[in-house]
């Protein structure tokens, strides 16, 4: 188990890491399930097929992949922490899910919840990231922007490019999990972090139980203002607990670089500015990652991420790069055309409303980004985002001029 | 189940400075008596079967409250809760239910012959009637903690002991996961289906989850006699009809509910109950009876009246609009029950409703009238 954690730990990280769990529960004083002192009753336990939840009517990835001997093997094991499994999967028994949209069904609690439920966090895994095998294959991590090729979009059609991901602090449990103390941990440890950069990068944090009126019209103006999460998915993971303390939003005073603490994950990292120059959005992106890391290794902390799965967040769905980077592109003629479905998948692309996911296109301005987020690098995301972004523009001048487009070839999965 | 809540022992690393919660814009019960000293103490307490302090707060932090309505603030996650965590709960509970202090005992009373009056409630006036109560299986966590399997027991146990009343008790029980779409539709038109919590007070406290397992209606075929099954509560029982005769349903009520306990304590089951708290519920605000009594009552004029508040308060009774708690009385027409649970036996309870709402009904008489009504206006009960 010790060789997922490939990064050096800090001594001051080793006190709250204790030896992760094998086959049976090893540290019984921390498993939270039973509590047992001599005459006094013990909680009522069932046996696990008495346990297993009715998944019948459910369409995640969860309930696709958690058979009854996986959860019997699955439910008296914690995380040092005291993660269950009844708590991972809790979202998406309590989310049955849409018809056409199949959701993932369950959120990590800790870093050690990957390790720990492997059995069925690994199956999800390959389900939702289209093949990616975690038991064989390895994440590749790279944020050097430089190796980016064009880039700079037509503005004619680009209006805004954005890239986006997430980090979370070794050591402290996950936004599901977490308790008040470990969530001001992460605040005060990102804070201070953010407090050290300079020039561009330089910026101030707003705390949502501190900010003042004024303040709170400005990010919403800006439109930086996150709210208490309302989505179903999310509060049943238990992410919104103690709202809102402990969370807040950070920006540099250029407005092109925002941090969001504590909302579903410890950190958001976003990237944006108007207009088509995705490079520079992105070479920001890498630069401020790179300095916030450095940052809080010089204080003795580091970043969640291992060799086969990259960058640990608390949905499984955000692992690897977490990265989505988009595009605010008008495309009104193509928009329209029985073929962008499929050009946009062959593209390893998707399309979203411009109020985000599940929202329409306005004025034939969709929200392109790309649809893989591990396997694949940074860098060869945001490239595979600024082809495709490219061709689809090339079709829309195309279809202006009355020419016909053609649908490209699919592009390979895992390079 | 404190999903989310990291066991104890591993959140105990932290200081109780660290860990306590931001109440500095609260107004709840719990957000007025717990202090940082207080929660130091608790903190490293757990019930036997798990519950910790934080699991009994979680809804009052997460819900500050309103400034004019004042929330409890906490749940119990089993019986124990209310012994392990009484420094907390003590108090609450104290304020919360009129000055009941903890060395105060809880009088039952569950027989219908004690009742004075109650069948001649006006029927112009009085359109129904209702008395609810709850009620827990001692041995099985609370719906905040319960896990699948509990609350699966529960409701097997529940079915099993409701399907041998008999007589004008004899009913059905529809569970929310398996009923058809007519019988779902059936249930909505007779007022009895109850949906999925949506009040953040209840979801923040995990009472909501794995719904709709485990959880269904029984109902009498005369449609009389109806008990929620895994709901806020492991049973909640009520009965009601239309009209003014009260004692006809605070009869039927007590005879039900004495029937159910016989059944589940031939089962070898009891209720948790003790004698100082009463009946045990999930949220303080019901210990005792856990009794509303109640009736949707056309008090147009009354309701207009400048003193009608002061009034229901010296009656010892409460105003809901016909929707329920939090929703405006339409047409006139207010759903009117006891204010109080703990302290009082449900007789006392039933009695206060039967008498206020049979005063109201006078006063709303005379100021059809144009009467005045200021020689009605009773002492503080």
């Amino acid at each position: 188990m010790a060789s997922s954690f490939t990064r050096i730990l800090s001594s001051k990280r080793n006190v709250g890491i204790l030896s992760l769990v094998g086959g049976s529960v090893a540290a019984g004083f921390l498993l939270h399930r039973e509590h047992v002192t001599a005459g006094e009753p013990l909680r009522r336990r069932y046996p696990a097929s008495a346990e297993y939840p009715d998944l019948r009517k459910h369409n995640n990835c969860m309930a696709s992949n958690l058979t009854p001997a996986i959860y019997a093997k699955l439910c008296d094991k914690a995380t040092p922490n005291g993660y269950t499994i009844d708590q991972a999967i809790q979202t998406g028994v309590d989310n049955p899910g849409h018809p056409f949209i199949k959701t993932v069904g369950l959120v990590a609690g800790d870093e050690e919840s990957y390790e720990v439920f492997a059995d069925l966090l690994d199956p999800v895994i390959k389900e939702r990231h289209n093949g990616y095998d975690p038991r064989v294959m390895k994440h590749p991590t790279d944020l050097n922007a430089t190796k980016i090729q064009s880039g700079v979009f037509d503005e004619r059609y680009v209006l805004s490019s954005r890239v986006r991901t997430g980090r979370s602090i070794r050591g402290l449990s996950l936004p599901p999990a977490c308790t008040r103390a470990e969530r001001r941990e992460v605040e005060r440890v990102v804070v201070d972090a953010l407090s050290g950069l300079k020039g561009d990068l330089a910026g101030k944090y707003y705390s949502l139980t501190l900010m003042t009126e004024q303040e709170q019209q400005q990010l919403i103006d800006d439109h930086f203002l996150f709210d208490k999460p309302v989505s179903p998915l999310l509060t049943c993971a238990g992410m919104a607990r103690d709202w809102p303390d402990a969370r807040g939003i950070w920006h540099n005073n250029e407005k092109t670089f925002l941090i969001w603490i504590n909302e579903e994950d410890h950190t958001r990292v976003i990237s944006m500015e108007k207009g088509g120059n995705m490079k520079r959005v992105f070479e920001r992106f890498c630069r401020g990652l790179k300095e916030v890391e450095r940052l809080i290794q010089e204080r003795g902390w580091e970043f969640m991420w291992n060799e086969r799965l990259g960058y640990i967040l608390t949905c499984p769905s955000n692992l690897g790069t977490g990265l989505r980077a988009g595009v605010h592109v008008k495309l009104p003629r193509l928009g329209k055309d029985p073929r962008f479905s499929k050009i946009l998948d062959n593209l390893r692309l998707q399309k979203r409303g411009t109020g985000g996911v599940d929202t329409a296109a306005v004025g034939g301005v969709f929200d392109i980004s790309n649809l893989d987020r591990l396997g694949q690098s940074e860098v060869q995301l945001v490239q595979t985002v600024i082809d495709g972004v490219n061709y689809l523009i090339e079709c829309e001048k195309r279809l202006e001029k009355g020419q016909d487009i053609k649908v490209p070839a699919p592009l390979k999965q895992f390079k | 189940m404190p999903f989310g809540n990291t066991h104890n022992q591993a959140k105990l690393k932290y200081s109780s400075e660290q860990e306590y919660p931001d109440l500095s814009k609260h107004n709840n019960y719990m957000a007025k008596i717990l202090t940082p000293a207080m929660y130091e103490r608790l903190r490293t307490k757990e019930t036997p079967s798990g519950f910790t302090l934080d699991d009994v707060i979680q809804t009052g932090v997460d819900n500050p409250g309103h400034p004019f309505i004042m929330t409890v603030g906490c749940v119990a996650g089993d019986e124990e809760t209310y012994e392990v965590f009484k420094e907390l709960l003590d108090p609450v509970i104290e304020d919360r239910h009129g000055g009941y202090k903890p060395t105060d005992k809880h009088k039952t009373d569950l027989n219908p012959d004690n009742l004075k009056g109650g069948d001649d409630l006006d029927p112009k006036y009085v359109l129904s009637s209702r008395v609810r109560t709850g009620r827990s299986i001692r041995g099985f966590c609370l719906p905040p903690h319960c896990s699948r399997g509990e609350r699966r027991a529960v409701e097997k146990l529940s079915v099993e002991a409701l399907a041998a009343l008999s007589g004008d008790l004899k009913g059905k029980y529809y569970a929310l996961k398996n009923m058809t779409e007519a019988e779902q539709q059936q249930l909505i038109d007779d007022h009895f289906l109850f949906d999925k919590p949506v009040s953040p007070l209840l979801l923040a406290s995990g009472m909501a989850r794995d719904w709709p397992d485990a959880r269904g209606i029984w109902h009498n075929d005369n449609k009389t006699f109806l008990v929620w099954v895994n709901e806020e509560d492991h049973l909640r029982v009520i009965s009601m009809q239309k009209g003014g005769k009260m004692k006809e349903v605070f009869t039927r009520f007590c005879t039900g509910l004495t029937k159910i306990e016989t059944l589940f304590r031939d089962r070898g089951h009891a209720f948790m109950w003790n004698e100082h708290l009463g009946y045990v519920l999930t949220c303080p605000s019901n210990l005792g009876t856990g009794l509303r009594a109640g009736v949707h009552v056309k008090l147009p004029n009354m309701s207009k009246h400048a003193k009608f508040e002061e009034i229901l308060t010296k009656l010892r009774l409460q105003k809901r609009g016909t929707g329920g708690v939090d929703t405006a009385a339409v047409g006139g027409v207010f759903d009117i029950s006891n204010a109080d649970r703990l302290g009082f036996s449900e007789v006392d309870l039933v009695q206060m409703v039967v008498d206020g709402v049979k005063l109201l009904v006078e006063m709303e008489k005379r100021l059809e009238k144009g009467q005045p009504i200021d020689n009605l206006i009773p002492a503080q009960k």
